[in-house]
């Protein structure tokens, strides 16, 4: 959790130009502290509130999936069944 | 107030039947603005009215990488004002590119004379021209699928309609000279991800519509600079075709031989093959289960009405919309208020060109009190027109579905 400030800080240092973009309280719960410090140095976290609540563990798996495989997010394998799990529980169809 | 659960749990139904039409939200208040009622919900918790430097307030769907979408009031306008255009990114590092110093290289392998110009050379070196074209993100009312599908909930503003001005690409393809064997032309921009991993931004498209004369390198749009996030000091302009063909903050241009195969074309953008009544192909990256996106489907949006809102019985008033389409030009809008029995013709105004809005108006005096529901549809010149089921696409792309908006008469 701590973790947030310091990755957006980085990630902003590259960008010219930011938008003011505010920290996304995400939900308490298992695997969250895993979930900020991974999501959120490639895009902010309000791109996981915008996307919820419609997908199921599944589709979940499957968007965590393709930001390791297709777009090279560094994070491993059993980082990314935490993640999702947090995301489907939190985030996933009621 | 009605929560919006209320609102989904009283009018469900109507959605429904009426086949996926949809109803911008009503009882929402000051929240109407940010988007129609049938975005997921939490995109209504994402979203917030903000500007971001050089804008004026706009929705903002996510903050990094910034993609921010224009309320529909501002579609009451023929063209959409530079400050209020959607802001679209995929990648979050996005360089504050100066005009001074920017080099736009002109190459690959299927050029003869590969060749760099600047700012000034795209200004003073070649024939300028100005096109009117609609922008519109691919995704376009993605949020409003039935079921959703994951990306980004966009309403119906990830669209703006602008006069571009630059010189043709086609001018500087020649002066670089295409091989016979050039296939595709590839787009890159200053843009990139955080990790070597990501893949770039890169797009391609067929020769021969980077050689159509209508297609632009743009460096102004609406007689200004193009704002920096709508790709200062230059992009790519397609007229007819999506917004993801729209190169911004643009640095390179390579004309290849082989298919080009870079995740954002080979895996990205892509539509099932035979679903949509399109015209233009992308014949070269075509597979059996599928195509990239290509030109926009024909498409409208009442502009000055919301649901819910009052209007007296007996007293005339104007609605007013905008149509666009691929490119073929629009031949008609066809209003309902019968709910989709009988359709008459709306006024046309003013003629920009085929690729740009074509605004319409529609006069309609209330009789009884209580709900009317007003539609309206256009069709093109091709002989498409708007569906009333959507067509259901994995990644939530060509969303045309006929408008309907449930006034209440007093």
């Amino acid at each position: 959790m701590k973790l947030v400030p310091v990755v957006i800080a980085l990630a902003l240092a590259a960008t010219a130009v930011i938008a003011a973009e505010q920290r996304t309280a995400l939900k308490d719960g298992p695997g969250r502290d895993k979930v900020e410090a991974s999501c959120a140095s490639c895009h902010s976290l309000d791109y996981i509130v915008m996307n919820s609540t419609f997908m199921n563990r599944q589709v979940w798996d499957a968007e965590v999936t393709k930001m390791i495989k297709a777009f090279g997010a560094p994070i491993s394998e059993t980082d990314g069944k935490e993640i999702a799990e947090y995301l489907a529980r939190n985030y996933g169809q009621p | 107030m009605p929560s919006r659960r209320d609102f989904l749990k009283t009018t469900g139904g109507l959605v429904l039947a009426t086949g996926g039409t949809w109803l911008t939200n009503h009882a929402r208040g000051a929240d109407a603005v940010l988007g129609p009622a049938e975005l997921p919900e939490g995109t209504f918790a994402a979203s917030l009215l903000e500007a971001l430097p050089g804008k004026i307030a706009l929705i903002k769907k996510s903050w990094r990488p910034p993609n921010y979408e224009t309320p529909v009031s501002y579609f009451n306008d023929a063209f959409t004002r530079n400050d209020a255009f959607f802001v679209r990114y995929h990648l979050s590092n996005i360089p504050e590119v100066a005009a001074v110093g920017w080099r736009l290289k002109v190459g690959g392998e299927a050029v003869e004379k590969p060749f760099e110009l600047g700012y000034e050379n795209l200004k003073l070196d070649y024939e300028q021209v100005e096109i009117a074209a609609v922008n519109q993100c691919s995704g376009n009312r993605r949020g409003m699928f039935v079921p959703h599908v994951p990306g980004v909930e966009w309403g119906p503003g990830a669209m703006g309609n602008a006069k571009w001005r630059g010189v043709r690409l086609k001018d500087v393809l020649t002066k670089a000279g295409l091989k016979k064997d050039a296939l595709e032309i590839v787009f890159d921009g200053a843009d990139s991800g955080v990790f070597p991993g990501t893949p770039d931004f890169v797009k391609s498209i067929p020769v021969w519509k980077a050689m159509d004369e209508n297609t632009l390198i743009a460096w102004q749009m609406n007689g200004d600079a193009l704002p920096h996030w709508n790709g200062y000091p230059a992009r790519i302009v397609v007229p007819g075709w999506t917004g993801t063909y729209w190169m911004k903050h643009l640095t390179s241009i390579s004309a290849v031989s082989k298919p080009f195969d870079g995740f954002w074309v080979k895996s990205a953008y892509r539509i099932p093959r035979g679903k949509f009544p399109l015209v233009d192909r992308f014949i070269s990256q075509e597979t059996d289960a599928n195509t990239p996106i290509t030109e926009m489907v024909v498409n409208s949006l009442m502009t000055n009405v919301a649901n819910g809102q009052q209007v007296p019985a007996g007293r005339t008033f104007e609605v007013k919309g905008v149509a666009w389409d691929g490119g073929y030009g629009i031949a008609r809008v066809e209003v309902s208020q019968d709910g989709g029995q009988s359709w008459r013709m709306a006024t046309l105004g003013q003629d920009y060109g085929r690729f740009s809005f074509r605004q319409w108006t529609y006069a309609v005096t209330p009789s009884a009190r209580g709900t009317l529901s007003v539609m309206a549809r256009a069709s093109n010149r091709a002989g498409a027109t708007q569906t009333f089921e959507l067509i259901a696409n994995p990644a939530g792309y060509h969303h045309n579905v006929v408008q309907r908006i449930a006034l209440t008469v007093v």
